[in-house]
């Protein structure tokens, strides 16, 4: 998988969810879901939702913790779609 | 005690969903009752209901993109509309930093959407529990309507959720006035919503207390007092009020369209004739003699009823009930009218839509029309003559209301509106 390709996936399923559509664009590893973007914290369970659906893999719980940046999600997103495949 | 007045309106009325159209529907007589042609395909008896018009997109300017995404149950949103709708009128702004102290809701409904309800427990019977999201338990809770209208204002004061069936509405705005009355809030945001989906709607048709011979007329089917009625016709909609401390209004300079002077709220307890679908006459008059003595006003100065008066056979109870609480009947009763015959019945939205409308009365000092009365129920006219039950708009001087609903449970609810003197 293409982090790049991740990261203009995520773009698309974290617009409904944040207010701060100007700052989307410019998103890297390094942008916090919550603090930059201003998702509400109990959203992220909606951008998970979206994504197991979109990669067709299942994101456990303990896992959604450490989704803080776009970077992790990307990690995560790579990590189990490895392990789907 | 402090003094209470209307400073803000917001409706979403199958005959009219803003103030103006919904004012200018009610003095015209303009009918919000629709062919439903699923109804139709379902086999229910009734096929006709009250539907406003509302779509998703109304509520764009209503909250932030984020809240609105996701948010499916309509009873919600038509409360959301009128609510807001409600505060604007009252000439508020939005504040998005602060908490608003002296300001709090109290909103009703009964369940905020069944599609919605099923979509959630289907997934959960396919074993996708998992795909529910944060999104659902805030839809679903009956204080969800309550939730977003509060978040979105900031408001800090009391913040209740409330259900009594059909007079859920008419007990909320109570409820405020009385915070307010006894110094505790300045002031609240009141009222309530209802989404007649068909599985609602399938409920009450199972009854058989629904309107049924009038489905290819649906403009005539719902008919108050008539001796034609046959049931009511169910309906949507949200009706909101912003009630505030005398004082607190005048400062901000506010326009006042009318007062609240009391109310009273009670059960027959399902004793004496109530059970839990019909109200004991006791209970009936009690509550509205109370609501009287709470206003400190004398039965002879009502100068209009607007009733509960759903088009079944509980109208005519409800008049001799009207009768002993007043002590008046033939030519000294009170005017009466319905709004029902115009948007059916909004069960717990009724009776805020119907408050939103005896303000209206009272500011702009008319009396709307009953439409379908062109045959009235013989029994009513030899209680309170024809002359009480006005047919076409009739401009007079309305100083004093009564509105009253009673609800599923023998819950009633009774509330005195005066024009605003200084």
């Amino acid at each position: 998988m293409n982090r790049e390709r991740i990261l203009n996936d995520l773009k698309l399923v974290i617009a409904p969810y944040t207010e701060n559509k100007a700052m989307l664009n410019t998103i890297s590893d390094d942008t916090d879901l919550i603090c930059d973007l201003k998702i509400n914290s109990a959203n992220l369970i909606d951008i998970v939702i979206e994504a197991e659906s979109r990669y067709h893999i299942e994101i456990d719980a303990d896992v959604i913790e450490k989704m803080t940046r776009v970077g992790n999600a990307i990690d995560i997103i790579i990590q189990k779609t490895n392990q789907a495949a | 005690m402090r003094r209470v007045v209307v400073t803000g309106l917001g409706v979403v009325s199958p005959n009219g969903s803003n103030i103006p159209d919904f004012l200018n529907a009610i003095q015209n007589g303009v009918s919000g009752i629709k062919f439903v042609p699923h109804y139709e395909e379902f086999k229910f008896n009734c096929q006709v209901s009250g539907v406003p018009e509302f779509e998703w997109d109304d509520l764009k300017n209503y909250i932030n993109e984020t809240s609105l995404y996701g948010l499916k149950a309509k009873g919600i949103g038509l409360g959301i509309k009128a609510a807001l709708d409600a505060w604007t009128d009252a000439g508020n702004e939005i504040v998005n930093e602060e908490t608003l102290w002296e300001t709090g809701c109290i909103f009703g409904s009964s369940v905020a959407d069944m599609d919605f309800i099923k979509s959630s427990t289907s997934k959960v019977d396919a074993k996708e529990s998992r795909k529910l999201g944060s999104r659902v338990v805030e839809q679903l809770m009956s204080s969800g309507v309550t939730a977003y209208i509060s978040g979105r204002l900031g408001l800090g004061n009391k913040v209740i959720s409330n259900s009594s069936a059909c007079a859920t509405g008419t007990q909320a705005i109570l409820m405020g006035y009385e915070y307010i009355k006894h110094g505790m809030a300045k002031r609240m945001l009141v009222g309530s919503s209802e989404n007649i989906d068909t599985y609602v709607f399938a409920t009450f048709d199972s009854m058989r207390v629904l309107s049924r011979k009038f489905n290819d007329q649906p403009e005539k089917a719902s008919r108050p007092m008539s001796i034609t009625s046959g049931g009511f016709v169910p309906g949507s909609g949200a009706g909101a009020l912003i009630i505030e401390d005398l004082d607190f209004a005048l400062a901000r300079g506010a326009k006042i369209y009318a007062e609240i002077l009391g109310g009273s709220t009670n059960s027959g307890g399902q004793r004496n004739g109530g059970t839990m679908t019909a109200p004991s006459g006791i209970g009936v008059v009690r509550c509205i003699q109370d609501a009287l003595v709470d206003a400190n006003i004398d039965a002879g100065e009502i100068d209009l009823i607007s009733g509960h008066l759903t088009a079944t056979m509980a109208d005519k109870f409800e008049i001799e009930n009207w009768i002993k609480a007043l002590g008046r009947s033939g030519e000294d009763f009170p005017v009466v009218n319905s709004l029902k015959s115009m948007i059916g019945h909004c069960l717990s939205a009724a009776g805020s839509i119907e408050t939103v409308a005896s303000v209206l009365q009272i500011a702009h000092q008319f009396v709307h029309p009953n439409i379908n009365l062109e045959d009235p129920n013989p029994g009513i006219i030899d209680l309170i003559t024809e002359n009480n039950l006005p047919v076409t708009m009739v401009s007079k001087e309305i100083n004093l209301v009564a509105k009253a609903n009673f609800g599923f449970g023998d819950i009633n609810c009774c509330l005195i509106i005066s024009k605003y003197n200084k």
